[in-house]
């Protein structure tokens, strides 16, 4: 059972078929991989490709109107597809366990953290009596949260997102499985923590000798802990082979693909000199403080999210905003459109403090200030068509009706879009299609300051690329100042001309991406930068290569 | 719209309400076709039973008049004042329910008290109470009823409003200039049409029971027969002539379950995930 050389699970010639009327035939076609004992293998794809289907299928997690139909699930030569379900329940969690990408969603509120902990022993009927305390006691110790003994006792809702993954991960090794499974498990993380969790699971993976299968969408994340990468596209596996490999010499076309649209810095020749003279928008002390709880009763909380922000932005160019979540840097985009109020400071748009006008008075001049939103899906409304989104905003500024229809055309095409997109709907479209609708939105507006809010975080990575170009082109053509906010280095070091570094509220570094990832000066921003992961590998010399 | 067929259509009970209520519409519409004299007027012998007299066959009442008529002149007053009365309560619970939900703070806690207090008093009584202080008329009695229940309309969109307002595309329509008055018309309000709709559908069967409710207690409308009136009427004589008040009550009956029938095929034709969930 030992032997090396026997795979600790095996998977062959997996296929699971979608009910008919979905856009392939095929959730998984025909793909087979191994994963042994003691190594991590990464399953990479982008949405939709069916990267945590095999996953599910391990688990038996697969809903009822999807069934594996054909091949093999070996887990140490057992195969899970033909066991019956009493087997399989008494196999999960001890031969094999999952941690998931939503750490809040996937713990029972109503438990302690400790009791979640030892019901997974207690169901398989482990560690009887007070060993179970103790054991429960070793594994939170085990996964680095401080003081087990005070934790123990803690409710879910009181752990932050990392601390609650660890809770998770504590879960699934309590009955020391061989093969652990974790899907996405920390793309709902910020970088910091996103790094002490991949640092965790690679200490376990070494320290306990288990088989890891690791399902994520991100290149840097794979870069930084796989032994074996296995790329999935539309169903298929396309390419498999050791992380080296894989990464440096892609062979697949897809591979090579998705390795070149991963965002990396880019030695740019930008000509700053080019930026002529007055800034468009100059924010001065800007402050927010948002007070929550109080009422009646009960102590007010008090959080400041911005606290004393100043920077200015030119014609053309591109300010980065970064910062982890909870650092503020959306509260300064609801700012600077006045979707909120500020507690201080002052913002000149064109010379001219914006901050004392009332709704009214700043109304007409808001068509030069625009903004692309982070959700595709919640920021275009379902119920009107795409030339109606279009057209909305500069009839609202008086554009005759005629004018800003074909102006909306224009603008389609100029977005990469079909014309005939002008009479559909929201719904017809892609992640990415909506996405450029949202820039034709800000952009027949025909405005000088633009601020993308997270504009590509929900994005796939090729999509992602192709916005990000696109944004930049357009910016360009257009001379429109451009305030990006991104919880994402990579992207910000990629479009950028500027970056300010945001935490808690303050800015503490900002300067061009070059300067700030070579010599970062504070702390804050050094912490950031080792925490990328991925960082010692460079996509733009693999697809060279 | 298609699909929104198909959908409402996979409810069988929905299409045989559609089909219940169009009849009883129908029988409304041709009220004076079949009878030309009034309601009101005593035309033949009291007391004849059901099914023995073939010009009378639902039989006629203590004072000779034709039940039939009163039952196709009742469904006229009933699904008008149904009908009207839930669209005025609707009109005024959106108008209500969007100020608050839009505005919010101060704005909100005005109205929401407002719409509280009247949600405090029994609906029926204070119906009763309107009517008999403004004389019993069409448009009291409508009045009275739009006015008991516009408050769950506005307490419905009120929510509606405040998590659309929330929602990224309401932002996208303040960033590019629009003002408050077309942002509640035409982004918020058509995405929360749906449960509008609903609940709308719902309360005309409401209506068209209090309303018969009121007849019955005696404050109709003098000039309108209804099918209240006529159960009001008939109580004294229910041993001798059941039949007098039992054509009315099944008239009531039916045409309020049509309507529900209908509201819960619109809930599932209209919110297609909540019935999935069910499933």
């Amino acid at each position: 059972m030992n032997d090396p050389r026997i795979p600790l699970l095996s998977i062959r010639d997996l296929s699971i078929a979608l009910p008919r009327g979905g856009d392939r035939s095929h959730a998984v076609q025909d793909i087979s991989y191994d994963i042994h004992a003691g190594e991590i293998v990464c399953i990479v794809g982008e949405s939709g490709s069916g990267k945590s289907m095999s996953a599910n299928a391990i688990m038996g997690l697969l809903p009822a109107y999807l069934q594996p139909g054909r091949g093999e699930i070996l887990l140490q030569g057992r195969d899970l597809l033909k066991l019956p379900e009493d087997t399989l329940r008494e196999m999960r969690g001890r031969d094999m366990a999952m941690i998931f990408q939503e750490p809040l969603s996937a713990l029972n509120p109503l438990l302690t953290v400790g009791e979640q902990i030892a019901e997974v022993m207690r169901v398989h009927g482990a560690y009887p009596g007070p060993a179970r305390e103790q054991r429960v006691l070793e594994l939170l110790d085990f996964v680095g949260l401080p003081d087990p003994a005070a934790l123990r006792s803690a409710w879910p809702f009181r752990l932050s997102g990392g601390q609650r993954q660890r809770v998770m991960i504590a879960m699934a090794l309590a009955l020391e499985p061989r093969l652990l499974i974790a899907d996405e498990p920390t793309t709902a993380l910020d970088v910091t923590t996103q790094a002490q969790i991949l640092a965790l699971i690679a200490r376990i993976q070494r320290e306990k000798g288990m088989g890891v299968m690791f399902v994520t969408h991100d290149f840097g994340v794979v870069a930084e802990i796989a032994d074996r990468v296995a790329v999935m596209e539309k169903g298929v596996l396309v390419e498999h082979g050791t992380a080296e490999q894989v990464l440096n010499r892609p062979q697949h076309p897809y591979t090579r693909r998705l390795i070149a649209a991963v965002p990396h810095r880019r030695a740019r020749a930008r000509d700053s000199a080019a930026l002529h003279g007055k800034p468009v928008l100059q924010v001065e002390g800007l402050a927010k403080t948002y007070v929550s709880g109080g009422g009646m009763f009960g102590k007010k909380r008090v959080v400041r999210a911005v606290d004393g922000v100043s920077f200015s932005v030119q014609r053309g160019q591109t300010l980065g905003i970064v910062g982890e979540s909870g650092s503020g840097k959306s509260t300064i985009g609801k700012c600077l459109l006045k979707l909120t109020g500020i507690d201080a400071g002052r913002m000149l748009f064109d010379g001219e403090d914006i901050v004392p006008l009332s709704e009214t008075e700043f109304r007409p001049k808001r068509p030069k200030i625009q903004m692309i939103f982070q959700d595709p899906f919640a920021s275009l409304n379902p119920r009107q068509t795409v030339g109606r989104i279009l057209c909305d905003g500069p009839m609202a500024a008086g554009v005759p009706r005629a004018r800003a229809e074909a102006r909306a055309r224009e603008l389609l095409q100029l977005v990469e879009l079909d014309v005939s997109a002008f009479d559909r709907y929201p719904g017809e479209f892609s992640g990415g299609q909506r996405q450029r609708v949202g820039i034709a939105r800000a952009l027949a507006m025909e405005p000088q300051l633009i601020v993308a809010d997270e504009s590509v975080s929900a994005l796939d990575v090729s999509v992602q690329a192709q916005v990000l170009t696109l944004l930049r082109e357009v910016q360009q053509r257009m001379q429109i100042a451009l305030i990006f906010i991104t919880h994402d280095l990579r992207v910000a070091a990629q479009i950028c001309d500027q970056l300010l570094v945001m935490h808690r509220g303050k800015v503490v570094e900002q300067g061009p991406p070059g300067q700030i990832f070579d010599a970062p000066q504070h702390e804050y921003t050094r912490a950031l930068i080792a925490a990328m992961p991925g960082r010692e590998w460079n996509p733009a010399e693999a697809v060279l290569a | 719209m298609k699909k929104f067929m198909r959908r409402f259509a996979a409810n069988r009970g929905a299409v045989l309400g559609l089909a219940l209520l169009l009849l009883v519409i129908l029988a409304g519409a041709c009220a004076s076709f079949f009878f030309e004299e009034s309601p009101w007027s005593m035309v033949a012998d009291p007391l004849i039973k059901p099914f023995t007299d073939r010009d009378y066959p639902l039989g006629t009442d203590m004072l000779g008049r034709d039940i039939g008529a009163g039952l196709l002149y009742g469904a006229r007053v009933s699904l008008m004042i149904g009908v009207v009365s839930t669209a005025v309560a609707v009109v005024f619970g959106i108008l209500v329910g969007a100020l608050a939900g839009y505005h919010g703070g101060r704005t909100d806690d005005l109205l929401m008290r407002g719409t509280e207090f009247f949600q405090t008093i029994p609906q029926l009584a204070m119906a009763l109470v309107l009517v008999a202080i403004f004389k019993p008329t069409l448009y009291s009695i409508v009045g009275a009823i739009s006015m008991v229940s516009w408050p769950p309309v506005a307490r419905l969109v009120r929510s509606e409003f405040m998590t659309l307002k929330q929602r990224e595309f309401v932002q996208a329509a303040i960033v590019i200039g629009q003002t408050p008055g077309r942002i509640i018309l035409s982004q918020i309000l058509p995405n929360a049409a749906s449960p509008i709709i609903v609940t709308a559908s719902l309360m005309t069967a409401t209506a068209i029971l209090t309303e018969s409710s009121m007849s019955f207690l005696g404050l109709g409308d003098r000039n309108m027969m209804s099918w209240g009136f006529m159960i009001g009427a008939s109580r004294t004589m229910l041993r001798e002539a059941p039949w007098m008040s039992l054509w009315p009550g099944l008239a009531i009956m039916v045409t309020v379950l049509s309507i529900n029938l209908i509201g819960e095929g619109l809930n599932d034709a209209l919110n297609p995930q909540l019935r999935k969930r069910g499933d």
